[in-house]
Protein backbone atom coordinates (compact mmCIF):
# COMPACT_ATOMS: atom_id res chain seq x y z
CA UNK A 1 0.00 0.00 0.00
CA UNK A 2 0.74 3.52 -0.53
CA UNK A 3 2.56 5.21 2.57
CA UNK A 4 1.63 8.73 2.84
CA UNK A 5 2.40 11.87 5.30
CA UNK A 6 -0.74 12.75 7.24
CA UNK A 7 -0.74 15.29 9.15
CA UNK A 8 -3.49 16.05 11.48
CA UNK A 9 -3.41 19.70 12.89
CA UNK A 10 -5.73 20.24 15.89
CA UNK A 11 -6.62 23.54 16.87
CA UNK A 12 -9.48 23.31 18.80
CA UNK A 13 -9.94 22.68 22.80
CA UNK A 14 -11.27 19.19 24.02
CA UNK A 15 -15.23 18.85 25.64
CA UNK A 16 -16.57 21.90 24.42
CA UNK A 17 -16.96 20.17 20.54
CA UNK A 18 -16.24 16.43 19.45
CA UNK A 19 -13.44 17.71 16.98
CA UNK A 20 -11.07 16.24 19.59
CA UNK A 21 -12.42 13.50 20.23
CA UNK A 22 -13.51 12.42 16.65
CA UNK A 23 -9.95 13.59 14.99
CA UNK A 24 -8.48 11.03 17.46
CA UNK A 25 -10.59 8.34 15.54
CA UNK A 26 -9.00 9.58 12.16
CA UNK A 27 -5.39 9.23 13.74
CA UNK A 28 -6.31 5.91 14.86
CA UNK A 29 -7.37 4.40 11.53
CA UNK A 30 -4.56 6.53 9.12
CA UNK A 31 -2.30 4.49 11.95
CA UNK A 32 -3.66 0.87 11.45
CA UNK A 33 -3.32 1.51 7.27
CA UNK A 34 0.29 2.17 8.35
CA UNK A 35 0.51 5.19 7.01
CA UNK A 36 2.84 7.89 8.00
CA UNK A 37 1.36 9.83 10.94
CA UNK A 38 2.38 13.13 12.67
CA UNK A 39 0.21 14.97 14.87
CA UNK A 40 0.48 18.60 15.25
CA UNK A 41 -1.23 20.67 18.29
CA UNK A 42 -1.72 24.58 18.29
CA UNK A 43 -3.50 27.26 19.61
CA UNK A 44 -6.13 25.74 22.08
CA UNK A 45 -5.30 22.40 20.51
CA UNK A 46 -2.25 22.06 23.07
CA UNK A 47 -5.10 22.17 25.99
CA UNK A 48 -6.06 18.35 24.41
CA UNK A 49 -2.95 17.23 26.07
CA UNK A 50 -3.61 18.88 29.38
CA UNK A 51 -2.84 15.85 32.00
CA UNK A 52 -5.64 15.32 34.92
CA UNK A 53 -8.84 15.25 32.86
CA UNK A 54 -11.73 14.04 34.99
CA UNK A 55 -14.76 13.94 32.95
CA UNK A 56 -17.43 12.17 35.62
CA UNK A 57 -19.16 15.77 36.30
CA UNK A 58 -19.74 16.14 32.79
CA UNK A 59 -20.74 12.86 32.30
CA UNK A 60 -18.74 12.91 29.03
CA UNK A 61 -16.19 9.96 27.73
CA UNK A 62 -12.22 11.63 29.18
CA UNK A 63 -10.17 10.48 26.28
CA UNK A 64 -6.43 11.39 27.82
CA UNK A 65 -5.96 7.96 27.83
CA UNK A 66 -6.01 7.73 24.44
CA UNK A 67 -3.20 10.01 23.63
CA UNK A 68 -0.90 7.75 25.87
CA UNK A 69 -1.65 4.80 23.35
CA UNK A 70 -0.94 6.30 19.95
CA UNK A 71 2.51 4.91 21.33
CA UNK A 72 0.90 1.24 20.55
CA UNK A 73 -0.32 1.85 17.05
CA UNK A 74 3.33 3.41 16.16
CA UNK A 75 1.78 7.39 16.21
CA UNK A 76 5.03 9.08 17.90
CA UNK A 77 5.42 12.22 16.30
CA UNK A 78 3.51 14.62 18.68
CA UNK A 79 4.66 18.59 18.07
CA UNK A 80 3.37 20.92 20.32
CA UNK A 81 3.55 24.82 19.07
CA UNK A 82 5.58 26.93 21.92
CA UNK A 83 3.52 30.18 22.07
CA UNK A 84 0.24 27.99 22.45
CA UNK A 85 1.77 26.86 25.07
CA UNK A 86 3.49 29.75 26.69
CA UNK A 87 0.02 31.73 25.75
CA UNK A 88 -2.24 29.35 28.16
CA UNK A 89 0.51 29.35 30.97
CA UNK A 90 1.54 25.61 29.95
CA UNK A 91 4.61 23.78 29.95
CA UNK A 92 5.55 20.51 29.25
CA UNK A 93 5.45 18.96 32.40
CA UNK A 94 1.33 19.90 32.29
CA UNK A 95 0.66 17.71 29.34
CA UNK A 96 -0.03 13.89 29.51
CA UNK A 97 2.21 12.60 26.57
CA UNK A 98 5.93 13.02 25.51
CA UNK A 99 5.94 15.82 22.83
CA UNK A 100 7.80 17.85 20.80
CA UNK A 101 8.05 21.47 21.38
CA UNK A 102 8.43 23.67 18.43
CA UNK A 103 8.35 27.11 17.15
CA UNK A 104 5.22 28.00 15.10
CA UNK A 105 7.62 28.95 12.31
CA UNK A 106 9.03 25.09 12.38
CA UNK A 107 5.45 23.78 12.75
CA UNK A 108 4.63 25.23 9.72
CA UNK A 109 7.46 24.08 7.96
CA UNK A 110 6.62 20.66 9.05
CA UNK A 111 3.38 20.68 8.03
CA UNK A 112 4.32 22.15 4.28
CA UNK A 113 6.43 19.04 4.32
CA UNK A 114 3.09 16.68 4.27
CA UNK A 115 1.21 15.06 1.72
CA UNK A 116 -2.20 15.14 3.82
CA UNK A 117 -3.39 17.66 6.43
CA UNK A 118 -6.49 16.70 8.19
CA UNK A 119 -7.70 19.76 10.48
CA UNK A 120 -10.89 19.19 12.88
CA UNK B 1 -6.67 15.48 -11.08
CA UNK B 2 -8.32 13.50 -8.40
CA UNK B 3 -10.13 14.96 -5.46
CA UNK B 4 -11.82 13.90 -2.67
CA UNK B 5 -13.96 15.79 0.05
CA UNK B 6 -14.42 15.90 3.61
CA UNK B 7 -17.21 17.45 4.89
CA UNK B 8 -17.29 18.03 8.57
CA UNK B 9 -20.80 20.10 9.03
CA UNK B 10 -24.46 19.43 8.64
CA UNK B 11 -26.51 21.28 6.42
CA UNK B 12 -28.10 24.57 7.23
CA UNK B 13 -25.87 26.03 10.40
CA UNK B 14 -22.90 26.12 8.53
CA UNK B 15 -21.57 27.17 5.26
CA UNK B 16 -19.43 24.44 5.03
CA UNK B 17 -21.80 21.69 3.17
CA UNK B 18 -23.10 24.92 0.76
CA UNK B 19 -19.34 25.28 0.04
CA UNK B 20 -18.17 21.84 -0.48
CA UNK B 21 -21.36 21.30 -2.88
CA UNK B 22 -20.18 24.47 -5.08
CA UNK B 23 -16.93 22.96 -4.56
CA UNK B 24 -18.06 19.64 -5.61
CA UNK B 25 -19.66 20.79 -8.68
CA UNK B 26 -16.58 23.11 -9.96
CA UNK B 27 -14.44 19.65 -9.81
CA UNK B 28 -16.41 18.05 -12.33
CA UNK B 29 -16.97 21.02 -14.24
CA UNK B 30 -13.27 21.18 -15.04
CA UNK B 31 -13.38 17.79 -16.10
CA UNK B 32 -11.49 16.37 -13.15
CA UNK B 33 -12.44 13.33 -11.46
CA UNK B 34 -14.22 12.88 -8.03
CA UNK B 35 -12.95 10.03 -5.71
CA UNK B 36 -14.91 9.89 -3.12
CA UNK B 37 -16.83 12.77 -0.68
CA UNK B 38 -17.04 11.64 3.08
CA UNK B 39 -19.32 13.29 5.67
CA UNK B 40 -17.85 12.93 9.20
CA UNK B 41 -19.00 15.02 12.30
CA UNK B 42 -22.19 16.78 11.65
CA UNK B 43 -21.52 16.41 8.15
CA UNK B 44 -23.44 13.06 8.71
CA UNK B 45 -26.70 15.31 8.74
CA UNK B 46 -26.19 15.73 4.92
CA UNK B 47 -27.68 12.66 4.57
CA UNK B 48 -30.98 12.31 6.01
CA UNK B 49 -33.84 12.28 3.38
CA UNK B 50 -36.03 13.56 6.12
CA UNK B 51 -34.81 17.32 5.21
CA UNK B 52 -38.12 19.08 4.24
CA UNK B 53 -36.60 22.82 3.84
CA UNK B 54 -39.44 25.40 2.97
CA UNK B 55 -40.16 25.49 -0.63
CA UNK B 56 -37.91 28.92 -1.12
CA UNK B 57 -34.54 27.61 0.07
CA UNK B 58 -32.34 24.83 -1.78
CA UNK B 59 -32.90 21.13 -0.09
CA UNK B 60 -29.61 20.65 0.14
CA UNK B 61 -30.01 16.73 0.92
CA UNK B 62 -31.61 16.47 -2.51
CA UNK B 63 -28.99 18.40 -4.26
CA UNK B 64 -26.18 15.95 -2.85
CA UNK B 65 -28.04 12.99 -3.96
CA UNK B 66 -28.81 14.80 -7.57
CA UNK B 67 -25.28 14.94 -7.95
CA UNK B 68 -24.61 12.01 -7.14
CA UNK B 69 -26.31 10.11 -9.20
CA UNK B 70 -25.50 12.58 -12.01
CA UNK B 71 -22.15 11.92 -11.85
CA UNK B 72 -22.21 8.09 -10.04
CA UNK B 73 -20.35 9.91 -6.71
CA UNK B 74 -19.25 7.62 -4.59
CA UNK B 75 -20.47 9.77 -1.50
CA UNK B 76 -19.87 8.38 2.06
CA UNK B 77 -21.22 9.06 5.43
CA UNK B 78 -18.98 7.97 8.77
CA UNK B 79 -20.45 4.72 10.94
CA UNK B 80 -19.92 5.87 14.06
CA UNK B 81 -20.76 9.56 13.65
CA UNK B 82 -24.14 8.49 11.58
CA UNK B 83 -24.98 6.11 14.73
CA UNK B 84 -24.25 8.72 17.42
CA UNK B 85 -26.38 11.40 15.31
CA UNK B 86 -28.94 8.70 14.08
CA UNK B 87 -28.37 8.49 10.86
CA UNK B 88 -29.58 4.88 9.56
CA UNK B 89 -29.61 2.77 6.57
CA UNK B 90 -31.48 -0.75 6.65
CA UNK B 91 -28.32 -2.54 7.41
CA UNK B 92 -27.84 -0.24 10.52
CA UNK B 93 -31.45 -0.34 11.86
CA UNK B 94 -31.15 -4.07 11.41
CA UNK B 95 -27.89 -4.62 13.54
CA UNK B 96 -29.15 -1.67 16.52
CA UNK B 97 -32.92 -2.65 16.58
CA UNK B 98 -34.19 0.07 15.18
CA UNK B 99 -37.70 0.85 13.70
CA UNK B 100 -36.84 3.21 10.76
CA UNK B 101 -34.39 4.36 8.02
CA UNK B 102 -33.45 7.80 7.07
CA UNK B 103 -30.62 7.08 4.57
CA UNK B 104 -30.65 9.76 1.62
CA UNK B 105 -30.24 8.11 -1.82
CA UNK B 106 -26.44 8.55 -3.33
CA UNK B 107 -25.11 7.83 0.27
CA UNK B 108 -23.79 4.98 1.91
CA UNK B 109 -22.58 4.19 5.56
CA UNK B 110 -19.39 2.81 6.04
CA UNK B 111 -15.73 3.48 8.52
CA UNK B 112 -13.18 5.63 8.67
CA UNK B 113 -11.17 3.97 6.38
CA UNK B 114 -12.95 4.96 3.91
CA UNK B 115 -11.91 8.95 4.81
CA UNK B 116 -7.63 7.53 4.83
CA UNK B 117 -8.05 5.96 1.76
CA UNK B 118 -9.54 9.09 0.29
CA UNK B 119 -6.25 10.95 1.51
CA UNK B 120 -4.26 7.72 0.15
CA UNK B 121 -5.49 7.22 -3.36
CA UNK B 122 -6.74 11.07 -3.87
CA UNK B 123 -4.01 13.65 -5.26
CA UNK B 124 -5.93 16.58 -3.27
CA UNK B 125 -8.13 16.30 -0.10
CA UNK B 126 -10.15 19.35 0.49
CA UNK B 127 -11.74 19.52 4.13
CA UNK B 128 -14.69 21.91 4.93
CA UNK B 129 -16.09 22.72 8.35
CA UNK B 130 -15.87 24.72 11.02
CA UNK C 1 0.29 24.75 0.36
CA UNK C 2 -3.01 26.31 -0.28
CA UNK C 3 -4.44 27.59 2.56
CA UNK C 4 -7.69 27.92 3.45
CA UNK C 5 -9.40 30.55 5.81
CA UNK C 6 -13.35 31.01 6.12
CA UNK C 7 -13.22 32.35 9.69
CA UNK C 8 -13.52 36.51 10.37
CA UNK C 9 -10.24 37.62 11.71
CA UNK C 10 -12.52 39.71 14.13
CA UNK C 11 -14.32 36.58 15.68
CA UNK C 12 -11.27 33.44 15.68
CA UNK C 13 -7.97 33.72 15.36
CA UNK C 14 -7.58 30.93 12.33
CA UNK C 15 -6.29 33.36 10.06
CA UNK C 16 -3.58 34.62 12.56
CA UNK C 17 -2.25 31.09 13.03
CA UNK C 18 -2.41 30.76 9.53
CA UNK C 19 -0.22 33.50 8.77
CA UNK C 20 1.74 33.27 12.00
CA UNK C 21 2.66 29.52 11.27
CA UNK C 22 1.75 28.93 7.21
CA UNK C 23 5.76 28.78 5.18
CA UNK C 24 4.40 30.56 2.31
CA UNK C 25 2.00 29.93 -0.40
CA UNK C 26 -1.31 31.31 -1.08
CA UNK C 27 -3.86 31.93 1.06
CA UNK C 28 -7.84 31.69 -0.08
CA UNK C 29 -10.54 33.58 1.84
CA UNK C 30 -13.85 31.86 1.80
CA UNK C 31 -17.25 31.94 3.73
CA UNK C 32 -17.01 34.73 6.81
CA UNK C 33 -13.06 34.33 6.20
CA UNK C 34 -13.76 36.97 3.18
CA UNK C 35 -13.91 39.68 5.71
CA UNK C 36 -10.52 39.79 6.43
CA UNK C 37 -9.75 41.21 2.77
CA UNK C 38 -12.32 44.43 3.46
CA UNK C 39 -10.39 47.70 2.96
CA UNK C 40 -9.41 49.57 5.97
CA UNK C 41 -10.51 46.66 8.44
CA UNK C 42 -7.96 45.30 11.09
CA UNK C 43 -7.76 42.29 8.49
CA UNK C 44 -6.47 44.07 6.18
CA UNK C 45 -3.46 45.49 7.94
CA UNK C 46 -2.88 42.13 8.90
CA UNK C 47 -2.53 40.80 5.42
CA UNK C 48 -1.09 43.62 4.22
CA UNK C 49 2.21 42.92 7.05
CA UNK C 50 2.47 39.75 5.55
CA UNK C 51 3.93 41.41 2.71
CA UNK C 52 4.81 38.83 -0.50
CA UNK C 53 5.22 35.88 1.89
CA UNK C 54 1.44 34.67 0.54
CA UNK C 55 -0.69 35.01 -2.33
CA UNK C 56 -3.92 35.96 -1.73
CA UNK C 57 -6.79 35.04 -2.60
CA UNK C 58 -10.64 35.72 -2.04
CA UNK C 59 -13.94 33.55 -2.91
CA UNK C 60 -16.10 36.16 -5.20
CA UNK C 61 -19.11 34.30 -4.34
CA UNK C 62 -18.77 34.76 -0.73
CA UNK C 63 -17.53 38.72 -0.82
CA UNK C 64 -20.57 39.28 -2.79
CA UNK C 65 -23.17 37.65 -0.88
CA UNK C 66 -21.82 39.55 1.84
CA UNK C 67 -21.81 43.29 0.45
CA UNK C 68 -18.13 43.89 0.30
CA UNK C 69 -16.75 42.49 -2.86
CA UNK C 70 -16.34 46.17 -3.78
CA UNK C 71 -14.34 47.22 -0.78
CA UNK C 72 -11.40 43.77 -1.31
CA UNK C 73 -8.24 45.28 -0.33
CA UNK C 74 -5.52 45.94 -3.30
CA UNK C 75 -3.83 43.18 -3.61
CA UNK C 76 -5.99 40.18 -3.68
CA UNK C 77 -7.08 38.35 -6.24
CA UNK C 78 -10.97 37.51 -6.76
CA UNK C 79 -11.39 33.68 -7.95
CA UNK C 80 -14.81 31.58 -8.40
CA UNK C 81 -15.05 28.04 -7.18
CA UNK C 82 -13.69 27.02 -10.82
CA UNK C 83 -10.73 29.15 -9.46
CA UNK C 84 -10.30 27.42 -6.11
CA UNK C 85 -10.65 24.38 -7.59
CA UNK C 86 -7.42 25.69 -10.26
CA UNK C 87 -6.08 26.99 -6.41
CA UNK C 88 -5.94 23.64 -5.06
CA UNK C 89 -4.48 21.78 -8.02
CA UNK C 90 -1.93 24.36 -8.15
CA UNK C 91 -0.49 23.60 -5.01
CA UNK C 92 0.61 19.75 -3.64
CA UNK C 93 -1.30 20.06 -0.47
CA UNK C 94 -4.38 22.32 1.01
CA UNK C 95 -4.77 23.06 4.51
CA UNK C 96 -8.18 24.41 5.59
CA UNK C 97 -7.35 26.70 9.05
CA UNK C 98 -10.57 25.43 10.84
Amino acid sequence: MTIKKFMFVNRKAPYGTVYALESLEVVLIAAAFEQDVSLAFLDDGVYQLKKGHSTKGIEMKAFEKTYGALEDYDVTKLFVDEESLAARGLTTDDLCVPVEVMSRVQLGKMIEDQDVVLSF
Amino acid sequence: MKYSILVNEGPYTHQASDSAYQFAKAVLAKGHEIFRIFFYHDGVNNATRLTTPPQDDRNIVNRWSKLAEDHKLDMVVCVAAAQRRGIVDEGEAKRNGKDATNLAPGFRISGLGQLVEAGIQSDRLVTFGD
Amino acid sequence: MLNIVNKSPLDRGSLDSCLQAADGGAILLIEDGVYAATKGSAGEAKLKAAGSKFKLYALGADAEARGIADRMMDGITLVDYEGFVDLVAEHNTCQSWL
